[in-house]
């Protein structure tokens, strides 16, 4: 692995090693639970460096968590590929050290942070989210990271940012996905800024307790686990507080298909498929759909950030 | 990685059976071109059992759609015929090549005499709307399904200029493998 976080996340060491432990205990439990039933129990073991990090207890989720060996070969990251198997086989050129982040737009603090600055006042902590592609699949993933509105705030935003916008690393030798224009590069997602500050919204640094694979987005991306997976932007360079909405990539690659919102929505189907039900990832051949939950389970938390709003027609 | 089929087997399944069948319905119209380019008439054996396999393929295909995936739910199964154009392609080309499958035995085109060809003419028509089923399903990357369409645009182009040949005077020639 070549990322090295280990001098910011020391600096950040807040949790007692048997809780550390003891987690990680519970973990290997679900992952084997959630697997021994349908496949030979020849997960690979988890692998990267060693992240510390609290267990949120508020953020789990009753489900059994998708196992590692999933999480990390079956992803969308058209940067490296189409295919769901290319970003774990063409991602080991990315280099994420050094790596820095430009902060740009309607705030008081801008300029460009490395990813040490960026992490050193943040205490890491782990969550279990659900994930929900707009394809119709979902998982379940032990993220590490700390809230983005910890983060946004330290950027002082100004009145006039109204959202904020991020972009992935642009760089083809890097992300050889990118010599294929089947998106408009730098891939860039955006959020309102009450969605941004939104406590579930989640700046991840890692996944399983390691730092992020570089196929999973490293060295650090979003999660916002109530909207579809591709506003979960990956490998973020850049941060932009704007006034106007902001150009999003697959909005602008299909808007009819992918809206700005992409908020989880069962009664509102993908033109090309529904979206009333999803594959579970890790169930195997023979596991029925599992129904899919309004904001992906997180109704209760998020749905009054969207009191007003036409679901059907801001999909 | 355990069985081989990843982490959505049912996508891994579904995906493969579709591509193999569609494969299988190319070469199998590869078969005509090649009797007329070769002036050998073997290759005529291979035709019959590899549209069979095709047709297997897409029966494998289309069970892992309706059983597996969507558990025979007529409500959903109907929905997705209606409202999604790609699945009521894709539907159509199979229903279109069972009658194809049923006639391929000897008795049967003995039966139908000449009209046994008008029938299985229709595999142009099948393999067209196969490919667009295709194209239509994926979600950004289409260039897989424009290179099998090309291929059996190809195809296609193979066979009118042979016709355009065989009508130009100039053009005549002896019918190979005739």
């Amino acid at each position: 692995m070549k990322v090295n976080l280990s001098t910011p996340i020391l600096a950040s060491d807040i949790t007692p090693e048997s809780v550390f432990q003891e987690r990680r205990a519970v973990l290997a439990a679900l992952g084997l639970a959630g697997s021994a039933a349908v496949m030979p129990a020849q997960a690979s073991t988890p692998s990267g460096a060693e992240l510390k990090a609290a267990r949120n207890a508020t953020y789990t989720v009753p489900e059994a968590v998708t196992r590692w060996e999933d999480v990390t070969s079956y992803n969308n990251f058209y940067e490296f590929g189409t295919d769901k198997s290319d970003p774990a086989a063409h991602s080991a050129s990315l280099h994420t050290t050094p790596w820095s982040v430009s902060v740009t737009g309607e705030a008081e603090r801008l300029g460009t942070l490395t990813l040490e600055d960026i992490l050193k006042p943040h205490a890491l902590e782990e969550r279990t989210y659900r994930l929900r592609c707009v394809e119709a699949w979902s998982m379940v993933i032990p993220w590490v990271g700390f809230p983005l509105k910890d983060l946004v705030a330290r950027f002082k935003p100004t009145s006039k940012a109204k959202y904020v916008s991020f972009t992935t690393l642009n760089d083809p030798k890097q992300m050889p996905g990118q010599r294929d224009r089947v998106l408009s590069w730098p891939y860039s997602e955006a959020l309102t800024m009450a969605e941004a500050m939104h406590p579930l919204t989640l700046m991840a640094v890692g996944l399983y307790g390691r730092v992020l694979p570089n196929q999973n987005g490293a060295p650090l991306r979003l999660v916002v686990p109530w909207k579809y997976g591709f506003k979960s932007i990956k490998s973020i360079v850049g941060i932009h507080f704007t006034e106007r909405m902001p150009h999003t990539t697959w909005n602008d690659a299909n808007p009819g298909e992918y809206g700005f919102y992409a908020n989880v929505n069962p009664s509102v189907d993908h033109p090309r498929w529904s979206q009333k039900t999803e594959r579970r990832i890790g169930g195997g051949l023979f596991a029925p759909r599992v129904p899919t939950l309004p904001f992906n389970g997180y109704a209760a938390e998020v749905a009054s950030l969207y009191a007003g709003l036409d679901l059907r027609r801001y999909y | 990685m355990p069985g081989g089929l990843g982490a959505d087997p049912v996508r891994t399944v579904t995906d493969s059976t579709g591509l193999t069948a569609l494969r299988l319905l190319l070469i199998t119209l590869t078969i005509t071109p090649l009797r007329h380019f070769t002036r050998r008439s073997e290759w005529l054996h291979y035709r019959r059992p590899l549209g069979l396999f095709a047709f297997l393929y897409a029966t494998l295909h289309v069970l892992m759609y309706m059983l597996i995936d969507r558990r025979l739910d007529a409500h959903i199964l109907w929905e997705d015929m209606v409202k999604r154009p790609w699945i009521t392609l894709g539907m159509g080309a199979f229903l279109l090549l069972i009658p194809l499958a049923a006639t391929s035995t000897r008795w049967a085109m003995a039966q139908l005499k000449s009209r046994w060809q008008l029938v299985h003419r229709c595999v142009y028509l099948i393999t067209l709307l196969v490919c667009w089923h295709y194209y239509w399903q994926v979600k950004r990357d289409v260039r897989a399904p424009l290179v099998y369409a090309a291929v059996f645009l190809v195809l296609m182009a193979v066979r009118l200029w042979r016709i355009y040949a065989r009508r130009s005077p100039l053009g005549r020639r002896p019918a190979a493998g005739s």
